[in-house]
């Protein structure tokens, strides 16, 4: 029986964490050149867990599907990250960033982890300022700081557009030193297919050299996951092709539960979908919606030009809903926004998935030069994709699936339902909530890797009883025929249906039935409808030629299932999730915090359904409110 | 729109490789280079043959996998962009287009278009970085880094790694590679300490891998797609030249390390 044992801390929230570390058993330095970690990803939380955990002086292995670690899907981020600094003396503070996360996340995140997470955010740009990230400075040397995403203070930091390379390629680059010195052995082009677990431990993992496709086993004394997050699951997605739920799902079928799948971000500001070949959606940065007005024509299937539409018959919907924020409304709520007049046949563009993002006041009022200067890149970017001119026709956006707060469920320390295996970065579940603020993805990646995580499994480390286990050990035997038993039931398959195929009808279901707003009916259609295509796929009509793509497609269409059971669960709207049964007359999500404050938790069960567990949010420290923005 | 695509494949690393013709049809113009590629990539999948090998991840220009040769030129004709970051208007109708690979001596080819740039990870572990550990740094504001000098290192850091700038260089060489980190950490004071052995092992590694020297002719900046400057090689060259300096006996830092950070 899986029980969820949160291990919080007791006492005071400021001094939770400061009293944990010392009450935490430490690994003698003699001991720790005999213990081997395993790391799997190398993005910002898998590239700093592993260098300084061979900076402790552990022996790390550490994977990455990539032909090299610099190119995980971290250094795609954009905006920036954000940190408890007060620099601009505009009256931040760690119980400000802990106050805005919580709120953001809809009171659905632990107290105590997001309190930690708003007091490690400062070293974290210490620590990368050391390594040499180049942060923007002003002019007096100083480090700059934008603001982001409807916070009243400015406590971003940033490296142009580019803050979520400049924090890998540091990352990266501590990790080379650990690689030169011996202490972290990399195996790129390599991904990982099972979880080894003796005697109820995580002891190591199956892997696929992705070059020879040879099948491999690697035994350590413990696991950590970094493997990123499943929006592709809804095939069209902002994430890079190859980020996959794979890892996180083969780890839950062997006993991690995995929590709040349902919980998933979707960007209000990317380029349309075009053509069914396209590939993946790309973001548009938030920071247009300053200046940027979006609008839809007022009536339905109006096919003029945006300039043959005069002005009293546009709906400039999110000024007239949210008139407080305006346009400026947060991501969740100005994506179902999107949604909603589209829905009611007034989106333009192809398909009619699209809503105007128009700058012609701001170009009047303030000139191009000024829009050229704030945002040139961002329009030449929309130029070479969309082949249009967003000086002078506005442009066409659309929401799309950018980032999971749900993951594997761990506890403080990091570590998942089983000992042992310990997941960090978006990976995990655990800081976010229910939505989750710009600009604090790279900081929950970083403070894990660094911070968090190189204290909890030492704690682990110097306290288990761990037998010693290698390659020939019956469990790990068990898990290469698990991996090579799958393999060759996908390579035989003879079908004419490409993976892809299956991966756009799977993606397709999910984001019309699981997508931005969701209900009974849909979500049960989902879970009729996935088993279906699952058994399509399995049954031979599959055309395999791309086996390690054909493998994540096949785990999305199990996934896609525990994502639907979550929604279908959650009987009530927070954050991302939004259940058209729980709204307002006008149209605004209902929290229910007698039945829904608590984190759903599921265990795997072979054919049978996933069984729920509940972990119980219990807020000491702040009053869950309402958050309203109209 | 109609393409006719001359595409390098080869099977692997020791076989030998030869054009192969394939002709793509009903491209949509606003079809992305790659996605044309992955559309005749699914005629190849459900007529049972092997796919094109390429390598792609992020799609918009910044994790550097996406590495092809495209009419000659690496990333294609325009400048400032990856591969990923091409589309299909860009070409006439009925174009004839060649796809090859990084053709270099340190990038062997793992299959048809995908090659194994491990080279430029060893050069990194030679010495792109600070060797500092994780914990016990200093205030961010206590080292004050004037913007220009944050700017430059920036214009050096945004490097992607892809390794245009060696399938560019008739000598298959990493200068710019290598100039970008070299640059990146001298520029800053934290990089200072160590820039004596950095700039030292990092072209040492250079060599050792294989790749070609400076032929001063700037295909590598022209084909970047961060558009990073050649001005960072001669930058490269000064390093390097103030290394041997230093090593000689000479007086280490002449002028005083506060006066270069401020």
């Amino acid at each position: 029986m899986m029980t969820l044992d949160p291990k919080i801390p007791a006492g005071p929230l400021e001094t939770k964490w400061d009293r944990h570390r010392f009450s935490e058993k430490l690994v003698s330095p003699n001991n720790k050149r005999n213990i081997t970690v395993i790391v799997v990803g190398t993005g910002l939380a898998g590239a700093s867990a592993a260098s300084t955990l061979g900076q402790l002086g552990y022996q790390v292995a550490c994977f990455c599907f990539q032909d090299s670690p610099r190119r995980a899907h971290s250094i795609a981020a954009q905006g920036g990250i954000n940190a408890a600094k007060n620099y601009q003396d505009d009256g931040d503070s760690v119980t400000r960033l802990f106050y805005d996360t919580i709120k953001g996340g809809d009171f659905r995140s632990r107290e105590a982890n997001v309190y930690r997470l708003a007091q490690v955010s400062a070293h974290i740009i210490d620590q990368c300022v050391a390594l040499g990230v180049p942060f923007a400075r002003e002019y007096g040397g100083q480090l700059a700081n934008r603001s982001f995403g409807g916070v009243q203070v400015s406590r971003t930091f940033y490296c142009r557009g580019q803050t979520g390379q400049q924090l890998l390629l540091g990352a990266y680059s501590a990790l080379c030193w650990q690689i030169e010195r011996g202490q972290v052995t990399m195996h790129p082009r390599t991904e990982m297919l099972d979880l080894i677990v003796v005697d109820g431990q995580a002891r190591g993992i199956v892997v696929r050299d992705l070059v020879t496709g040879r099948v491999g086993i690697h035994t350590a004394h413990a696991v950590v996951l970094a493997t990123g997050g499943y929006s592709n699951v809804y095939y069209l997605s902002t994430n890079a092709s190859g980020s996959n739920v794979t890892a996180t799902f083969r780890a839950w079928k062997q006993g991690a539960a995995f929590a709040n799948p349902c919980f998933m971000q979707i960007h209000p500001t990317a380029i349309p979908p075009g053509d069914e070949h396209q590939a993946k959606l790309t973001l548009m940065s938030e920071s247009l919606r300053n200046d940027g007005r979006l609008w839809v024509p007022k009536m339905a299937a109006d096919h003029r030009l945006p300039g043959d539409i005069p002005a009293e018959e546009r709906d400039y919907f999110l000024e007239r809903r949210y008139p407080r924020f305006g346009n400026l409304a947060p991501r969740d709520i100005a994506s179902r926004a999107v949604k909603t007049v589209c829905d009611e046949g007034h989106g333009v563009g192809p398909g009619g998935q699209g809503v105007y993002l128009d700058f012609a006041d701001v170009i009047e009022r303030q000139g191009q030069d000024v829009v050229l200067e704030r945002y040139g890149n961002l329009f030449d970017m929309y130029n070479r994709i969309t082949g249009e001119d967003a000086y002078h026709v506005p442009m066409r956006i659309y929401p799309a699936p950018h980032y999971t707060m749900g993951g594997l469920w761990v506890d403080y320390n990091l570590m998942s339902t089983i000992p042992g295996l310990f997941v960090i970065g978006e990976a995990n579940f655990a800081d976010h909530g229910a939505n989750r603020l710009g600009a604090s993805s790279l900081m929950q990646g970083l403070a894990d890797g660094y911070f968090i995580l190189p204290y909890t499994i030492g704690h682990y480390l110097a306290t288990a009883k761990l037998s010693p286990v290698g390659e020939d050990h019956k469990e790990s035997r068990a898990a290469l025929q698990r991996v090579t038993g799958r393999i060759s039931r996908l390579l035989n398959a003879k079908g004419r249906r490409t993976a892809a195929s299956f991966h756009r009808e799977v993606g397709k279901l999910l984001w019309d039935h699981c997508g931005m707003s969701r209900n009974k009916a849909g979500l049960e259609l989902a879970l009729r409808s996935i088993p279906a295509l699952r058994e399509e796929f399995w049954s031979g009509e599959a055309f395999n030629q791309e086996l390690e793509y054909a493998g994540r497609v096949a785990d999305y269409l199990e996934f896609a299932e525990l994502l639907c059971h979550d929604a279908l669960h959650r009987e009530e709207s927070c954050g991302a999730h939004f259940r058209e049964e729980h709204q307002t007359a006008d149209g605004e999500p209902k929290r229910d915090d007698t039945c829904f404050a608590h984190v759903a938790a599921w265990e795997y069960r072979e054919n049978a359904l996933p069984i729920l567990h509940k972990e119980s949010l219990v807020f000491e420290f702040v009053q869950p409110t309402m958050r309203s923005y109209q | 729109m109609n393409f006719t695509l001359k595409i390098w494949r080869q099977k692997g690393p020791d076989e030998k490789g030869r054009f192969v013709t394939y002709e793509a049809h009903d491209v949509g113009s606003g079809m992305s280079f790659l996605e044309m590629l992955d559309s005749v990539n699914q005629g190849l999948v459900t007529k049972g043959e092997e796919p094109v090998a390429f390598e792609q991840d992020c799609r918009e220009g910044i994790c550097g996998s996406c590495s092809l040769v495209i009419n000659g030129i690496p990333h294609g004709p325009d400048r400032g962009i990856s591969t990923c970051q091409l589309y299909m208007r860009r070409f006439y109708d009925g174009a004839v287009i060649t796809v090859e690979p990084w053709r270099a001596r340190a990038f062997p080819i793992i299959k048809d278009l995908v090659v194994d740039r491990r080279a430029l990870d060893r050069i990194m572990q030679a010495g792109g970085y600070i060797s500092v550990n994780t914990g016990g740094a200093v205030d961010g504001n206590v080292l004050l880094i004037g913007k220009d000098q944050a700017e430059a290192a920036m214009d050096a850091a945004s490097c992607i790694g892809c390794g245009a700038c060696v399938a560019a260089c008739k000598n298959a060489s990493a200068m710019l590679f290598v100039a970008a980190k070299v640059s990146h950490l001298a520029i800053l004071p934290q990089g200072k300490p160590e820039r004596t052995p950095r700039v030292r092992a990092m072209l040492e590694a250079m060599d050792r891998e294989g790749f070609g020297s400076c032929g001063n002719q700037y295909e590598c900046e022209a084909v970047c797609p961060k558009s990073i400057s050649v001005r960072f090689i001669a930058n490269l060259n000064r390093e390097y030249v103030r290394a041997g300096v230093v090593e000689s006996g000479l007086p280490a830092e002449p002028e005083s390390p506060h006066a270069e950070s401020a």
